[in-house]
């Protein structure tokens, strides 16, 4: 498996996302890592950027557009948002940013819980690929991957980029 | 008997009609997804769009409260569309028969039916009769099985208890007319439990229930010694057609359970019951409201565990496949 542990530092990269997010600290923001590496990548910034609120975790299974086709994984998590968010500005973190879709499905959940003040999107790596319009504001990386390409964070210690051939 | 009615031909989950033949997996996937429903139920918009255009049908050939109402809020929390029919006062009462009912409903694009029949077999009847897409939960048929009911009883038991291996269950009351308790049964050794007891007098025995892989008592007392988990049944009395028991009082107290009884079992175990209950029948108001009963938790679990159900069966239930697309 191709590593890309070379061309992408991690620690560095989050490092640099937290610079990237410490004027956003002024309006108090509460993060929410989205399931599995978006929750990896929140938990370090939430320790870097030593947020008061606890972090909070979406796991947007339920909410997947692919749901007839798929069905549910039935090792789907629990979303825990311990923070009422309501009016609260909302830092929402994950881990690749491709079609858009996750991202999609997570603010549709995030709106179920209540009504952001705002959602800033941050991410580790953004790739190639969208097929909807969003974008995020933070970006740790850039990276343009070949279509059968997939890239996936392993975790939680160490963090670790893979790339995948997919075969379909 | 393996019931493969119940599974497609990539071996994914399509109906829900009895916990027989089940593998373990099966019943482990919808505990595990029911975990995550249950958080659904406590914030503030209790609802998850995954069946939203989706059509379901309670059709509730025999009356029922709780698991009608049960079934309606979790395909309404899935954001499916809910049609309650109960056809005990409409067409059958004209002649119609059940397949002509469903027929009808299907007609209309119904995509899931959930089925309560008072005679065994209802809703395997109708899973065979319909095309692909439609789906059929069983919430209950005749003395034969009601399997959410059992699995809604694994999952309270599996939060308040943990492994089923290290368990002792003492299943109580009317056993020979209990759907419930033979999905219970089927479940529990399915499940791994350490031992499965029945307690009922002779007469609301089945003939040779140990098959089943349980074993029967007539002594309360002695049955319920060092066991975790009490399951109380229901006396239906509405399907007694003979001379079952003597008389109520006798009834309740040679099998009605009491804070004197329960202290035969462990100091910690816990007491369920499906409901609707006969207080003062099987069950004394003592131990029905006391520490030691789970059985209002059993209903709001119930929602959760119906919600996996249904969102495993329409999804196509494919077993663990694991990532997701960023």
């Amino acid at each position: 498996m191709p590593q890309t542990n070379d061309i992408v530092d991690i620690n560095a990269t989050i490092a640099y996302m937290a610079d990237e997010l410490r004027p956003l600290l002024i309006r108090q923001p509460v993060m929410i890592g989205i399931h599995t590496g978006g929750v990896w990548v929140a938990e370090r910034l939430h320790r870097l950027l030593e947020l008061p609120d606890p972090l909070g975790t979406l796991d947007i299974s339920f909410y997947r557009d692919d749901f007839t086709r798929v069905g549910v994984n039935p090792t789907v998590k629990t979303s825990n948002l311990p923070v009422n968010f309501e009016e609260r500005h909302v830092v929402l973190v994950d881990d690749v940013l491709h079609t858009g879709r996750t991202i999609r499905a997570a603010l549709n959940e995030i709106f179920d819980y209540g009504r952001p003040a705002s959602v800033t999107l941050a991410v580790l790596l953004n790739r190639d690929g969208r097929e909807l319009p969003i974008e995020a504001q933070i970006v740790g990386h850039h990276l343009k991957l070949k279509k059968h390409q997939h890239i996936k964070l392993l975790g939680p210690e160490p963090l670790q980029l893979e790339i995948q051939e997919a075969h379909d | 008997m393996r019931d493969d009615l119940q599974f497609d031909g990539h071996g994914r989950l399509r109906h829900l009609l009895t916990i027989e033949g089940l593998p373990r997996q099966t019943l482990l996937d919808i505990l595990n997804t029911a975990e995550s429903f249950i958080s659904v139920g406590e914030r503030e918009i209790k609802k998850v769009p995954l069946m939203r255009g989706k059509t379901v049908v309670n059709l509730f050939f025999e009356s029922s409260t709780r698991t009608r109402t049960t079934f309606e809020i979790a395909a309404k929390r899935l954001s499916a569309d809910v049609i309650n029919l109960a056809v005990a006062q409409s067409s059958t009462s004209k002649g119609e028969t059940v397949l002509d009912t469903v027929r009808n409903l299907e007609a209309m694009h119904t995509d899931l039916f959930v089925v309560r029949h008072r005679e065994s077999g209802a809703a395997h009847l109708i899973a065979r009769h319909v095309p692909p897409h439609v789906h059929i939960v069983n919430a209950g048929d005749g003395r034969h099985a009601h399997p959410t009911q059992a699995l809604l009883d694994m999952f309270t038991i599996r939060r308040h208890k943990g492994d089923f291996e290290k368990l002792r269950f003492a299943i109580v009351g009317d056993i020979l007319h209990s759907r419930v308790a033979r999905s219970q049964i089927h479940a529990l050794t399915t499940l791994g439990a350490a031992e499965v007891r029945v307690i009922a007098p002779r007469t609301l025995l089945p003939m040779a229930v140990e098959k089943l892989g349980v074993h029967p008592y007539t002594d309360m007392r002695a049955g319920l010694h060092d066991v975790d988990v009490v399951l109380m049944l229901r006396l239906q009395r509405e399907r007694m057609n003979g001379a079952f028991i003597s008389s109520e009082q006798e009834y309740f107290n040679l099998y009605g359970l009491t804070q004197d009884k329960l202290e035969r079992a462990k100091p910690d175990a816990i007491v369920m019951h499906p409901g609707p209950m006969n207080r003062g029948l099987e069950i004394d108001s003592a131990v029905a409201d006391g520490p030691q009963s789970v059985i209002l938790p059993q209903v709001t679990y119930g929602i959760a565990v119906r919600m996996a159900i249904m969102a495993l069966i329409m999804g196509g239930a494919e077993t663990a496949t694991g990532g997701r697309r960023a």
